[in-house]
């Protein structure tokens, strides 16, 4: 509120921030911490064999060594760069939460920086250093280590986020633990890492098993050989992810006691969580399945079927995500900040004097006769944009409205009646948190967004598209 | 007194998280103006050292040794692009906290390009990785092979530009109302200077930065390029460094110039001279290498580096004392601010506590006042709204509490349109009301 506010209104915010941190958790579970442990396998397996059959040997390094090769362009660009980007543009749609956080997670987000570091070098270090350290067994021997330390920080890395995050769905604790202690001590997080880690080995297994299906289309023997070793490590982690999603499932419910009622009570969560346990068993079972082709008949194993199965592993990694996400609604931070970036504490004060009057970045700081579209859009923009767009492709105000009052203009009687009371009927959403005045505003910004749809902007109003039409643009005070 | 200007025009401002600091303030702006250096330090690296392969490359189509020296520049970017990724990473940490509402205000302002910076960045990477990868298949194809790495160098040059504005826009606030986007915040007055200064300490630093990693022991220079002099493309490199060093005692004093005197004490201006005069003994031992006796070359290298470090120390500092000269004023009105603000929360907080005198005589019935708590988002007493109207539910259920009791706990779906939520969630004794209200409509 204090912040000029970026908007989207096309693919609305939440999808930004989604696309984003998918792709890096993807990215970080399956490359970094699931493959790094499957090359370095690979690698001891030819070290093992440099003495007595140095040319088996070189098939296993060299096979090691591409898949590394894989892993290392991928994280080191866009595994790298959707990190920050998860910075970034979660502090553009949702800059107060991620402050908060930022002031009581320094410590944990600094070390994690300091086990990043490690982490970059030591890939870095391994892989550049792959051809240069082969000479003799005692380079060998180093380059080994390399690889296993570097295994463990990728791992180190994914247990503090994970640590943050089950914060983050813990109702209740920032109010009395407000310390990143408790982000390790707090319920969800064994569960967490008890699901996540054997499912980034699982994936970093089939990533491995898809391109040596790749690598070994010409060497049907070494394949034989390969094949068997990494279907043997997917056989071993893929059960154990399957245990760890119906663990963390179970414990979702128990440890939302505080919040269960509100996420329970909406047939979005009814479905996908009763969606889950399809999800695990397809997904699971596929990879399992494959895993037995491979290490029965490697002869006839299909690559697409292997690249089939990593898509669906990802969908339920997605589908746990989504779902994290969704349980923390209607706050970002449990009972202290909700998603609209306004404290819980902050409301009777905006319900008595309205948002406007606190806001900084808006058009007038009160509703008249004269500007209520103005003042509508701006507190749209306050109280709505977070999650709504005006009339974009995801969740639109008119589309959620039409399915609820139809395409006969709406009453403002009808709408004023709903926003008040949405908190209570959709518990995702926070209460409006505005003064009368400003319902009255929005509600008529609403009912001229149905005659008249018209993105509204946000902030960044740059490159000289997209200008709202009010004349105005919502970021200019007089 | 610059207080006074800023309460006299329109300045925003805004309020603070209000939350202590994980750390003392100090403790933050160490790490950011050192952390930053180390960032910075690689990124020159990386963008210097990208527009010096491109260089060679380009002589090397006359000279095909000169392609083979860019080759060995380009393993060089691997490493610093990633090291400048995760070095930046801290420094983003300290500013988000000791400078939030400035930062993220002008994130925003320039929004869209401030994200594109991840695309744009990892489309660079990528480009740089086809071209380091693809460097011997693509030796009949020169022309693709450079095109590649000169629109990687291209978005080098780009994105600094968006940093630029955005450290720039976050230390005036006087300028948030007037912004319209990225665009308009690149034109303020000083961004371009500091690109030009920016772009000139790349070819410094990158020059050095060569002039090391050619000159080590175990680098076979001369048989790897037989062609070459390793003397001369170290004397080459040396001469970037030179001439990247000597244009900024031009291009800082425009830096200077431009930046609004706001911030400009003398604090700032003696550690910046401090800092130059340090530079000029730099110039003075490379002016040395450079034209001194072939024998005796690379005996100041270590001197040089140093000195250059040092001075890259004294100029961090100044921006920062710049920085915090210009917005510490305002962070005074800010925390003000914030405080006023927690002040009349907590009042807020407890009028709303109060009892309420004016709404005793509300609801009579226990089931309406949980009807108007939960139910009234979709329903009316009398008419359709999402849901039919209680006066509708209560004719159908007329006599039987407990189907209605079972609807509430469990809905079905009968009508077009949404369904209703489940809200079991209310507990059975004030399902138990709500339904008993409403079968008193039943008249
Ligand atoms: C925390 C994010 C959030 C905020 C803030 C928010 N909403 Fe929603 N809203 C949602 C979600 C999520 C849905 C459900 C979308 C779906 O069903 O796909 C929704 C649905 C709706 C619906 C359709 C409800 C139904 O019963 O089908 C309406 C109408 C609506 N919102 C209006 C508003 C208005 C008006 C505001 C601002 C005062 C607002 N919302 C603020 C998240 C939010
Ligand atoms: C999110 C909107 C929403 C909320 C909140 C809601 N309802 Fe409904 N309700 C509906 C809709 C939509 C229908 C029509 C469903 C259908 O017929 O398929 C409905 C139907 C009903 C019916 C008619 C059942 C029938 O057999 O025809 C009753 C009774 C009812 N609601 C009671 C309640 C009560 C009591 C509450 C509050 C505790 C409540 N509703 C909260 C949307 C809502």
């Amino acid at each position: 509120m204090d912040f000029p506010i970026f908007h989207l209104d096309f693919i609305g915010n939440r999808a930004l921030i989604a696309i984003i941190a998918v792709l890096h958790a993807v990215i970080n579970h399956a490359l970094a911490v699931g493959l790094m442990p499957v090359v370095a396998m690979l690698e001891i397996k030819g070290f093992r064999l440099l003495k007595t059959n140095p040319e088996l040997a070189e098939k296993w390094d060299a096979l090691a060594y591409r898949i590394l090769f894989v892993a290392f362009l991928i994280t080191t660009t866009i595994g790298a760069m959707t990190g920050v980007g998860i910075w970034f543009s979660a502090s553009l749609v949702n800059p107060a939460s991620i402050a908060s956080l930022i002031r009581v997670f320094f410590g944990a987000w600094f070390v994690e920086w300091l086990v990043f570091v490690t982490e970059v070098v030591l890939i870095l270090f391994y892989f550049l250093t792959w051809k240069k350290l082969k000479a003799n067994l005692l380079q060998k021997f180093k380059h080994v280590k390399y690889g296993l330390f570097l295994s463990f920080f990728s791992w180190i890395t994914m247990a503090i986020i994970v640590s943050i995050l089950s914060f983050m769905m813990d109702t209740g604790n920032w109010n009395n633990d407000r310390t990143f202690l408790y982000g390790f001590l707090n319920p969800v997080y064994l569960p967490q890492l008890f699901f996540r880690t054997p499912l980034a080995m699982t994936m970093g297994g089939m990533i491995a098993m898809f391109l040596t299906l790749i690598y070994t289309r010409k060497d049907l023997e070494f394949r034989k050989v390969a094949l068997r070793s990494i279907s043997k490590w997917v056989l071993i982690w893929g059960p154990l992810a399957a245990a760890g999603a119906m663990l963390y499932y179970y414990m979702i419910p128990k440890s939302l006691v505080g919040n269960l009622p509100v996420a329970m009570g909406t047939l979005e969560f009814q479905n996908w969580y009763s969606q889950i346990v399809v999800i695990v068993i397809v997904a699971i079972g596929l990879v399992i399945g494959m895993a037995n082709w491979s290490y029965f008949r490697p002869q006839t194993a299909p690559a697409w079927l292997a690249g089939v199965s990593i898509l669906l592993v990802v969908g339920l990694m997605g589908h746990f995500e989504r779902l994290r996400e969704f349980i923390r609604k209607p706050y970002v931070i449990g009972e202290y900040m909700y998603s609209n970036g306004l404290r819980v504490e902050d409301y009777p004060l905006l319900q008595r004097d309205g948002v406007l009057k606190h806001a900084n970045f808006v058009a007038s700081k009160e509703v008249t006769d004269d500007n209520m579209l103005e003042a509508g859009r701006d507190v749209f923009i306050l109280t709505c944009s977070r999650c709504h767009t005006t009339n974009g492709a995801v969740n639109p105000m008119t589309g959620k409205f039409t399915d609820m009052f139809g395409t006969k203009p709406w009453e403002t009687a009808q709408l004023k009646g709903y926003i008040k009371n949405m908190h209570s009927a959709r518990y995702f959403m926070p209460p409006f948190p505005g003064n009368d005045r400003e319902l009255d505003a929005l509600c008529a910004y609403i009912k001229e967004l149905q005659t008249n749809p018209q993105p509204v902007s946000g902030a960044q109003d740059g490159l000289g598209f997209n200008k709202p039409k009010p004349s105005q643009p919502v970021a200019a005070v007089r | 007194m610059f207080l006074n200007i800023l309460l006299q025009t329109q300045t925003i401002v805004q309020k603070d998280i209000p939350l202590p600091l994980p750390v003392p303030e100090w403790v933050l702006v160490v790490v950011l103006v050192s952390m930053f250096l180390v960032h910075i330090l690689f990124i020159n690296f990386m963008v210097g050292g990208s527009i010096l392969t491109l260089v060679y490359q380009l002589l090397g189509l006359r000279k095909p040794d000169y392609d083979k020296l860019a080759y060995e520049v380009a393993q060089t970017i691997t490493v610093n692009k990633s090291m400048a990724v995760v070095m930046g990473i801290a420094p983003l940490l300290a500013i988000n906290t000791v400078y939030t509402t400035y930062f993220y205000t002008a994130n925003a302002l320039t929004g869209l390009m401030w994200i594109l910076i991840i695309p744009l960045v990892t489309i660079a990477f990528l480009l740089l990785y086809a071209h380091k990868f693809l460097w011997h298949k693509l030796d009949n194809n020169k022309f693709l092979h450079i095109s590649i790495l000169a629109t990687a160098v291209a978005i080098f040059l780009f994105v600094p530009l968006i940093f630029l504005t955005n450290v720039n826009l976050m230390m005036f606030p006087d300028k948030w109302s007037v912004v319209e986007g990225f665009l308009s915040a690149l034109v303020l007055p000083n961004v371009f200077p500091r690109y030009l200064h920016f772009l000139n300490a790349c070819m410094a630093a990158s020059g050095l930065l060569l002039v090391w990693y050619f000159g080590r022991k175990d680098f076979d220079f001369e048989e790897k390029f037989p062609m070459l002099s390793r003397y001369n493309v170290r004397k080459n490199l040396y001469t970037v460094t030179f001439y990247g060093s000597v244009v900024q005692f031009l291009v800082g004093p425009i830096v200077l110039v431009t930046l609004p005197s706001q911030g400009l004490g003398w604090n700032v201006l003696l550690v910046i001279f401090t800092g130059a005069s340090i530079a000029i003994v730099a110039m003075v031992w490379l002016w040395k290498e450079i034209t001194g006796p072939a024998a005796q070359f690379g005996r100041h290298f270590t001197k040089i580096a140093l000195t250059m470090g040092v001075v890259v120390l004294f100029m961090g500092s100044g921006r920062q004392l710049y920085r915090s000269n210009v917005i510490d004023p305002h962070r005074k009105l800010v925390a003000k601010k914030t405080a006023e603000y927690e002040k009349l929360v907590k009042e807020a907080q407890a009028e709303a506590l109060k009892p309420k005198t004016t709404e005793t005589a509300a609801a009579t019935h226990p089931g309406e006042a949980i009807f108007q708590m939960n139910c009234v988002a979709c329903h009316q007493v009398n008419d359709k709204l999402v849901g039919p109207s209680m006066v509708e539910a209560a004719g159908i259920y007329k006599g039987n509490l407990d189907g209605l009791m079972g609807w509430i706990r469990q809905p079905g779906k009968k009508r077009e349109g949404p369904a209703m939520p489940a809200q079991a969630h209310l507990g059975d004794d004030k399902i138990k009301q709500v339904a008993e209200w409403v079968l008193t409509l039943n008249k």
